[in-house]
């Protein structure tokens, strides 16, 4: 389940093969030979040479993405430069039956990204076009291999920027955050992907190129791409994008405060968005989270808290200046021992570095860990985290808690040493059982990093067999040969029956197997 | 209007073993002249599904309705032999206020929900555009009002759905927290489909603290450039509006409208800089002006055909000029409003206006605002004039759009009729 060293820039990841229960999910290597020597020739006809990759050892590079401990070697890569390409493989995969899985920067968490053996895999990262940028219409048009900063530094010249913000967002792509939904710590104020895509060019499972939204909003129809956005590959590939941009707020500023512990820290929390405030972010960070910080940043985070809270508003100076005082005035209320303020750009960076860099700074306190994604109503906050300490405590097993505390979405590190026999699966526990807490307080199981093939066996946790069905009445409908991204998401592979009036055929050869539920 | 070989005597039987409150349709509960054989209330999620199954069973095309308010906005049904009534479901279930969070049965007025969630301070971000309308309706026409430069529209809110789908079963999508990336946004589908392709129930929303204070920027223009050059000086400073609105009778004086909102200090001053951007014309006020969110129809007499505009914010004043040009050349008064800040203006024709001007003021200004990006969609019109136009216009990906309908509704029984490509 849940993926260990699931960060960028940690230590090595566990070699090994794909557990054999999961190959269902991702494939066969060599199980449909001529499929894919059709599928071969038709990319070869449509693309440059340089841009099909069949070389074994080349092919390896893309075998994970950022969740490094599933790892399959795609039967073929393509690195297509235009819409027109893409849609041209997608459609040589139709045609054949061959599934394909698209990728961006390779950075997602929950193996979104994660290659079928008997697939193709589309590697957005040679479409990296900024075709526009109009502050007077407030949008930009980008390809969806853009890296998500760099829409940022195109815009912020002429007084905007582009608000989600992952973590990964100097290497992450648009297309990437647009098929996970991505957020970021600014979420809670801005909103997610979905809240700041407004149109894109999309290539169906079918392989043909359609229009979703615009640059207007509200177009006529099903909002089509609010269902794309945040379906993780399995609907198709959104190429050319239409983004929002933001106006670049008038003040900025960025606050670290020390607690005692993490109850003081959630009830400030509590208090800050109480108070009408709804800061730009709100971020928690637990002892062991800053030690870790600490070791790898030299972040001088104050020395003996249990926890601290980095609050950033934004907005215009006035309101700024006001709600600065009311959150100062709310954290001393609840004991915060030490305050730092940030009103420049360089202050802030510093705040923000400890944060930023924490799921890879715990590496330098354990050398494997899982970096785990739930949400929970905020209200929540308290209560869960001792339960989780209480977790920790009864098995053992280091858990330090990076998280948005504004929604609620936790980010437990579960540390581990993989060297040490039993450590793993106990990690695993721990981690699957933070999940657990989540679903009882009427949280979810991600809250920004994607089910992908991490979680998909978690959805039946969440969602009723009916939820699913209904989900998959919608992947149907885009997909019914089932040939984008099969396996994620999803916890059993379903295939499409025909619409009612139309046509049956012979039951699928997986049906008749045994090896899938006919839909 | 029923179809032939319907049992009605068993369906209503059904439909009665399904959920307490079965009645004959009346005139009064005709869906935009189509009047059903049939009306159910039923007052839960459980009592939906058996309506849906019950209907399903006897072959009824149904359409949803929550307070009745927008029945005749988009397309007539070309079936309804039965409404299915949601207005029994009006209860707020929760309002979690640490968790900036309501949840409502669809039945329950949007007002409703609003009173309860201000006891608290808070607000769901949506505005009151047509007086009394239910939480269901708004989500299906996906209504929205001039705060949605600042909050967004109801795909921004919306968190969690429950919805019956057309052979009675329930599912929900989302959740009850904020930010959840679990499984298809089924939300993002629901809204604006007009019921064609599953009756929600219950919704979850995030909500908003209610600002302390608040204040309306307005100043006067003449022309449709002038218009684009306040909007655009509003847009561009930093003065954070929650609403930007355009109201226009063309050939008389417009009005650009912004709406500031926080804390009284903060807003004094940005209402002084909102000032200087719109220059020496413009005065300020304390209050919103009667009928803020009002379409422009809204207390016309008769059934005035309502439009919906849609562009990129640079073609505003394309737009206007092109609905100017567009009503005089037809000899017709067009009333327009709307969320220029966002990219939308609603127009207003008279009731009785000929049929063949009114296609020819849409065919034009549709051009138009295709050209800027955007659509123009008939919202409402006497049947008339209804016949002479083409409500909603190009529709992109429709191939796709129509393979989601018949994969949620294959026997087209939701609302047949009402929405896009005549689905």
């Amino acid at each position: 389940m849940s993926g260990m060293h699931g960060t960028e820039t940690t230590a090595g990841p566990v070699e090994g093969p794909v557990p054999p229960e999961e190959t269902s999910a991702t494939g066969e290597a060599g199980s449909n030979p001529e499929a894919m020597a059709a599928v071969v020739r038709a990319v070869e006809a449509a693309l440059p040479p340089d841009s099909v990759v069949s070389d074994h050892i080349r092919l390896r590079t893309y075998e994970c993405d950022g969740l490094a401990h599933y790892r399959v070697t795609p039967a073929l890569v393509v690195l297509p430069e235009t819409t027109e390409q893409l849609a041209a493989v997608v459609r040589a995969c139709s045609e054949h039956g061959v599934p394909f899985v698209a990728r961006g920067s390779g950075t997602g968490l929950s193996g979104g990204a994660l290659p079928r053996a008997d697939g193709v895999l589309v590697v957005t990262s040679r479409m990296r076009t900024i075709h526009e940028v109009r502050p007077e219409d407030q949008r930009a048009v980008v390809d969806p291999g853009v890296i998500n900063l760099d829409v940022t530094h195109a815009a912020s010249p002429r007084g905007y920027y582009y608000a989600p913000d992952p973590s990964s967002q100097q290497i992450c792509s648009i297309g990437g955050n647009l098929a996970e939904n991505s957020g970021g710590a600014h979420c809670l104020k801005y909103g997610f992907t979905t809240n700041h895509v407004l149109g894109a060019e999309f290539v169906t499972p079918q392989g043909d190129v359609v229009q979703l939204g615009g640059m207007a909003p509200d177009s006529p129809g099903y909002d089509l791409l609010g269902a794309v956005v945040g379906s993780e590959g399995t609907l198709g590939i959104a190429t050319r994008t239409i983004v929002k941009l933001t106006r670049l707020p008038q003040e900025v500023r960025t606050v670290l405060a020390g607690f005692a512990s993490t109850d003081d820290a959630g009830a400030a929390t509590s208090a800050i968005i109480g108070a009408g405030i709804v800061p730009a972010a709100i971020e928690m960070m637990d002892a062991l989270a800053i030690e870790a910080a600490e070791a790898a940043t030299k972040c001088d985070y104050p020395a003996g808290a249990g926890a601290v809270l980095v609050i950033e508003l934004d907005g215009a100076a006035v309101e700024v200046e006001h709600e600065f005082a009311e959150v100062e005035r709310i954290c001393q209320e609840h004991h915060a021992f030490a305050t730092r303020v940030a009103t420049d750009p360089a202050e802030r960076a510093l705040i923000w570095k400890g944060r930023k860099s924490a799921f890879a700074a715990v590496g330098r306190i354990s050398p494997d860990y899982i970096v785990q994604d739930g949400v929970i109503p905020r209200t929540a906050l308290p209560g869960v985290l001792r339960s989780i300490a209480e977790l920790s405590e009864s098995s053992g097993v280091r858990v330090a808690n990076v998280f948005h505390a504004g929604d609620g979405n936790l980010h437990p590190l579960v540390l581990f040493d993989d060297a040490v026999e039993g450590a793993a699966e106990a990690a695993e526990e721990v981690s699957g059982a933070i999940l657990d807490l989540c679903i009882s307080h009427g949280g979810s199981i991600t809250g920004e990093h994607g089910v992908g093939i991490d979680k998909a066996a978690y959805m039946p946790k969440m969602f009723s067999d009916e939820d699913l069905d209904t989900m998959q009445l919608v992947r149907c409908a885009f997909d019914p040969d089932g040939v984008a991204n099969p396996g994620k998401v999803f916890p059993t592979p379903r295939l499409c029956g025909e619409v009612p009036g139309r046509k049956k055929g012979a039951p699928h050869p997986l049906v008749a197997a045994g090896k899938a539920e006919a839909f | 209007m029923t179809a032939v070989g319907l049992d009605l005597g068993a369906a209503r039987t059904a439909l009665s073993a399904a959920c307490g409150e079965v009645a004959d349709g009346t005139p009064a509960d005709a869906v935009d002249g189509v009047t059903p054989a049939l009306v159910a209330r039923p007052g839960s999620t459980p009592e939906v599904a058996e309506v849906l199954r019950a209907a399903a069973a006897h072959r009824l095309a149904l359409v949803p309705r929550g307070r009745g308010t927008k029945l005749t906005w988009g397309r007539p049904p070309e079936r309804a032999d039965l409404v299915v009534d949601l207005s029994r479901m009006d209860a707020v279930f929760d309002h979690a206020a640490g968790d900036l969070i309501v949840e409502t049965q669809a039945g329950t007025t949007l007002a409703e929900v609003q009173r309860t969630v201000a006891g608290a301070g808070q607000r769901l971000a949506l505005d009151e555009t047509v007086p009394g309308g239910s939480i269901g309706g708004t989500l299906a026409t996906n209504a929205s009002g001039p705060g949605r430069v600042a909050f967004g529209t109801a795909r921004d809110l919306l968190i969690g759905v429950t919805v019956v789908r057309a052979d009675g079963v329930v599912a929900k999508a989302g959740g009850r927290v904020v930010k959840n990336v679990a499984g298809y946004d089924l939300g993002k589908l629901v809204i604006g489909s007009f019921g064609t392709l599953a009756v929600v129930t219950e919704a979850v929303f995030r909500l908003h603290p209610l600002p302390a204070a608040r204040s309306v920027v307005a100043a006067p223009f003449e022309r449709p450039e002038e218009a684009q050059r306040l909007v655009q000086a509003v847009l561009q400073a930093q003065v954070v509006p929650s609403a930007v609105e355009v109201s226009w009778r063309p050939g008389g004086t417009g009005t650009v409208s912004v709406l500031l909102e926080g804390i009284e200090a903060g807003v004094e001053g940005r209402t002084a800089t909102t000032r200087q951007l719109l220059g020496d014309a413009s005065s300020a006020a304390a209050e919103l002006p009667e009928g803020w969110a009002a379409h422009p129809w809204a207390g016309l007499p008769g059934r005035p055909t309502a439009l919906k505009a849609t562009f990129a914010l640079s073609g505003l004043a394309r737009v206007l000029e092109a609905a100017r040009a567009a009503a005089a050349d037809a000899g017709l008064d067009l009333d327009l409003r709307g969320s220029a800040g966002a990219g939308v203006l609603y127009g207003a024709l008279a009731t009785g206006a000929e049929p063949a001007a009114v296609a020819r003021v849409v065919e034009r200004l549709r051009a138009e605002c295709t050209a800027v990006g955007g659509a123009l969609v008939v919202l409402d019109a006497a049947p008339e004039v209804a016949a002479a136009v083409d409500a909603w216009g190009p529709v992109p990906a429709l191939d796709l759009v129509r393979r989601v309908k018949e994969r949620f509704d294959p026997e087209r029984r939701l609302a047949p009729g009402r929405f896009v490509g005549g689905l």
